[in-house]
């Protein structure tokens, strides 16, 4: 986890001493905790996917894993140029890990722009392994390398640099099998991956299983890629290149059956898990954006599991299904990103006045209009929290991880359902792609979220009343097709009871009130606040979203120096959990640390009148841990 | 409200709602609702099962006026609100009362594909040439050079027409009546509703504050039988008080008046409303007055399956074929592997 525990153990087995037994132990093994590899070339060159048959292969194995795929918003970006690169990043440990890792221990770079791009996240001593077929003159010009960096000393002096002819090799290795240049040259990745299996003592068996059932009706193309896979594996076995090799041993997880899921599949899963023990059908209206996209793909998957999904003409669109489908007594969800929130405000609103149940999750990048459409970013809070015309109040709530959105999507709808309202679950381009060991749950004891749609009227005689309120202030969800519950609802101002149309200013001073007093009713139903940490101290450090495992840590790092540090991560952000001013007080300062401009602190520090620090990032990558420990230790010494 | 029964028999009156009307008196908007209620009961659809969704705008205060379910929503999204509904419902009857701004500028997209998609829902356009309830402005109706508060120098804007767009955006039920034209618009809603895909529907509708005799031509006892052809299914396109005009077409291929003492019945232009082709209905619409004689009626009524039926049927075929869905499966799907407890 941090890097300082990084090299540990068993450093020095005897080299070279003794006469060869196997050819493994010519070279040296070294046992460390955790690693961070990148995966980086063309978005051509099959990035993500040697880097997603590393992550399963370390999982299989035993490690806890965490994924953050970083890929350009252009489809198809010109090969070997500085936009077209794609990365793909993982950390594998043997001990818990909260984030793909900070610096680099071993970066892959399959062209100029791949390294010229990525290497300044490589920490020193980090392994540099570059496939220098691809540093040619026009490669090297569309990275703007004035020379070869690879024949340039003084510039990869700090790392371990191993130079691998993968094009040539590639190229030999499935030589004879009928393959065009270009076919072969695919198979490359696969040369890189296997030499990584090696670096770090992999078993490819998963892989090779992989390339099987997918290649199964090309054996040209499957053989060719068992042949790289191999080729690289021994390239580095064979090679005096490469003297030592690493092993990272199984982690320590809670026993049980797991698999990996990205935050896109849980928010998915989340959804459908809630419906179905619901014993109702999912509606989900959605309108393609990045990075919001595959909830809309997974969910499309699994009609059999009572859900209908529509593809919507636009986001307004999307949203406005949803609303018609929440007044028909589905269970109506859509999810965007930033752009498309803002195009689905005026549907939001219009769900928070006829008090509809409804789920919209919004799958943060960075903004503003489109921004950076395949980078993080946590700037959509106020979006969420503000962005509907008057007095428009509903719950936001965030995961903080891949896993935690199955949870966190199963509140949402519980929210929605159980106080008739809309409600905004945020998660990131980073959670949504990113993935981790998700330790399959049962599905006995999970929450049900009661539906429950009146057939008797409540008026007395007067009418159905789609405005009577419970004492949660809660009005019944009556749907079409229920005799003498006839209604209508609509944008215009409610009279409270009846739900007739008032202009009655005392009327609309009172359900403006209602409104933002069923915030206070969702409050009581949502956990207290807990903190990670000491219950009180010098600092206490609040996150929200995505920036979850790095913040905590950062705040364990500090810990461990002997810092009084605690750390309190805000799943609930409208409404705050009752105890949160509570919290806030027991400690000297609080430090607030965001992927925006300080939002959450603005709001914070609006609610609470205390005076947090703000710490502000806004480049479209998630905090690293080294940073937030820098700025802990300067708020700890102001 | 009445009490409902196994087998009710319903009437006007069950269908109005006890709110209180607020159109402007003799606005077009009253004798359209109370055709509406002329209708719904000889449908024999219980009330419940009767949704009516509006956007915004004077007619969309629709919704208020009836004791069915309803939704008065925001402008433009009434298309998209229903299609919703409908899929997550398809048991449903859902009526979408649009205004000719509501539908076609701010709502031109959701219309068009609702449309396209053939979502079964009865959407009925009132088109008074004007914005009523922001008080006068054109509308994407309004003819060119029209004088408004937003055009006191005359309208620059080419007007759209409506069953033109409908048309081109694959509706399979297009038809136009007029507010005061009693029967005729009696007979255009029950066929609109006995429809089964999306119908769209016109109704020319006088705003007598902001735009009043816009459709005097078509409404005026006089004056209709000279202006407009009522059409007819398998029938030559023959109009006129005296019934001696008719239409037929040009060797280019374009409608060409006739007088019917020239020209034999049998060469005239026959309507088909049923033709798969779309030429036709589109012929028809571009047929507009004082150019020439305007088309009432229904211009198009094809069987297309609805996109609500398709979904329906996928959903259910997936249940039927892969069985309902098992969570313990679906979360143990993909690469699963165990982590056992360390001994």
């Amino acid at each position: 986890m941090s890097s300082e525990s990084r090299e540990s153990s068993e450093q020095e087995t005897a080299e070279n001493e003794t006469p060869v037994e196997s050819q493994t132990a010519t070279k040296e093994l070294q046992t460390v905790e955790s690693v961070v590899i990148r995966f980086c070339g063309d978005s051509g060159d099959g990035m993500q996917l040697a880097g997603t048959q590393f992550t399963n292969v370390s999982a299989v194995f035993g490690n806890d894993v965490s994924t953050l795929p970083d890929f350009p918003a252009e489809i198809r970006a010109p090969a070997g140029s500085l936009f077209g690169v794609s990365g793909f990043q993982l950390c594998f440990s043997s001990g818990d890990i909260y984030t793909p890792g900070d610096e680099v221990d071993t970066l892959v770079a399959m062209n100029p722009a791949a390294l010229k791009t990525n290497l300044a996240d490589l920490k020193r001593g980090g392994t540099l392994i570059v496939n220098e077929d691809a540093f040619d003159k026009s490669n090297l010009g569309k990275a703007h390398y004035d020379s070869n960096p690879l024949d340039d000393e003084s510039e990869l002096a700090s790392y371990r640099v191993h130079k691998v002819p993968m094009t040539r090799l590639t190229r030999d290795a499935v030589d004879g099998l009928g393959l065009s240049v270009r076919e072969a040259d695919r198979c490359k990745n696969f040369f890189a991956l296997g030499l990584v299996y090696w670096l770090y003592e992999r078993d490819s068996k998963p892989t090779e299983e992989w390339v099987k059932s997918k290649f199964g009706k090309y054996p040209s193309v499957l053989e060719a890629n068992l042949r790289a896979l191999k080729a690289g594996f021994n390239f580095g076995f064979s090679t005096e290149q490469f003297t030592v090799h690493y092993e990272v041993p199984a982690a320590q997880l809670e026993p049980g059956r797991y698999r990996k899921v990205t935050g896109n599949e849980a928010v998915a899963m989340g959804l459908v898990t809630a419906a179905k023990l619901a014993e109702t059908e999912l509606f989900y209206g959605g309108y393609p954006i990045t990075p919001a996209s595959d909830i809309l793909h997974e969910l499309s998957k699994l009609k059999r599991f009572g859900v209908r999904t529509f593809q919507a003409e636009d986001e307004i669109a999307a949203i406005t299904s949803v609303v018609g489908a929440a007044f028909g007594g589905a269970l109506a969800v859509t999810a965007s990103s930033g752009p498309g929130i803002a195009l689905k405000g005026e549907g939001i609103g219009l769900g928070v006045i006829m008090e509809l149940p409804m789920v919209i999750v919004d799958v943060q990048r960075g903004g503003p209009s489109t921004g950076l459409p395949t980078k993080t970013e946590q700037s959509d809070l106020f979006l969420t929290y503000f962005g509907r015309n008057g007095d428009c109040p509903m719950p936001v709530i965030a995961a903080r991880s891949p896993a935690d959105c199955f949870a966190m999507a199963q509140e949402a709808v519980r929210i929605a359902v159980e106080f008739m309202t809309p409600v905004f679950l945020l998660t990131d381009g980073y959670i949504a792609n990113g993935a981790e060991p998700w330790k399959i749950p049962e599905v006995d004891g999970m929450y049900r979220v009661k539906v429950r749609h009146p057939t008797e009227s409540n008026g007395n005689g007067h009418g159905f009343q789609p405005y009577m309120r419970d004492e949660n202030l809660v009005r019944p969800w009556a749907i079409p097709g229920t005799p003498g519950l006839e209604h209508r609802l609509g944008g215009l101002e409610k009279s409270d009871g009846s739900g007739n149309v008032s202009y009655d200013p005392d009327n609309h001073q009172q359900m403006t009130k209602i409104r933002s007093q069923k915030l206070d009713k969702i409050a009581e139903s949502i956990p207290d606040q807990e903190v990670d940490g000491s219950e009180s101290g010098d600092l206490l450090v609040i996150s929200w979203g995505g920036t979850y495992g790095a913040v905590k840590s950062a705040c364990a790092a500090s810990r461990r120096q002997g810092k009084s540090v605690a750390h309190c991560h805000l799943q609930y952000i409208h409404p705050f959990p009752r105890n949160l001013g509570e919290v806030l007080s027991r400690y000297k300062k609080v430090l607030i640390p965001e992927l925006n401009s300080g939002q959450l602190w603005i709001i914070i520090r609006a609610h609470f009148l205390v005076d947090a620090v703000s710490m502000s990032k806004v480049k479209g990558k998630p905090f690293l841990i080294g940073e937030l420990c820098d700025k802990i230790d300067e708020v700890l010494e102001s | 409200m009445s009490a409902d029964t196994s087998l009710p028999v319903l009437t006007q009156k069950d269908f109005a709602s006890d709110q209180e009307i607020r159109w402007c008196p003799r606005c077009g908007d009253y004798s359209i609702l109370a055709q509406m209620k002329k209708v719904l009961p000889t449908l024999g659809i219980p009330r419940e099962n009767i949704v009516f969704v509006s956007g915004i705008g004077c007619s969309s205060r629709f919704p208020y006026y009836m004791s069915t379910y309803g939704m008065h929503s925001i402008h433009g999204r009434a298309p998209a609100i229903a299609t919703g509904l409908k899929v997550a419902r398809p048991e449903l009857t859902v009526f979408v009362i649009t205004g000719d701004g509501d539908a076609l500028s701010i709502g031109g997209n959701h219309l068009m594909h609702a449309l396209r998609r053939n979502v079964d829902l009865k959407i009925i356009m009132f088109n008074n040439q004007i914005y009523g309830l922001t008080k006068g402005q054109y509308s994407p109706t309004s003819p060119l050079g029209k004088k408004t508060k937003s055009t006191p120098f005359g309208s620059v804007d080419r007007p759209l027409n409506p069953l033109s767009i409908a048309i081109g955006a694959g509706a399979t039920f297009v038809a136009r009546s007029a507010d005061v034209d009693i029967k005729h618009l009696t007979s255009v809603l029950e066929r609109a509703a006995a429809h089964k895909g999306s119908a769209f529907v016109e109704v020319y509708q006088d705003c007598n504050v902001f735009n009043s005799g816009a459709f005097e031509f078509a409404t005026k006892k006089d004056q209709k039988e000279e202006n407009c052809i009522y059409l007819e299914h398998g029938k030559p396109l023959i109009y006129g008080k005296a019934r001696d005009k008719g239409v037929r077409i040009d060797g280019a291929g374009n409608p060409d008046i006739v007088n019917l003492s020239d020209v034999k019945e049998d060469d005239l232009l026959f309507h088909d409303e049923t033709t798969d082709d779309p030429t036709h209905a589109f012929r028809l619409a571009q047929m507009r007055w004082p150019d020439s004689p305007e088309p009432m009626g229904v211009f198009r009524a094809i069987e297309r399956p609805t996109y609500d039926g398709e979904v329906d049927r996928q959903f259910k075929d997936c249940i039927a074929s892969q069985g309902s869905g098992d969570l313990d499966k679906l979360f143990n799907s993909g690469d699963t592997w165990e982590v056992k407890a360390k001994s």
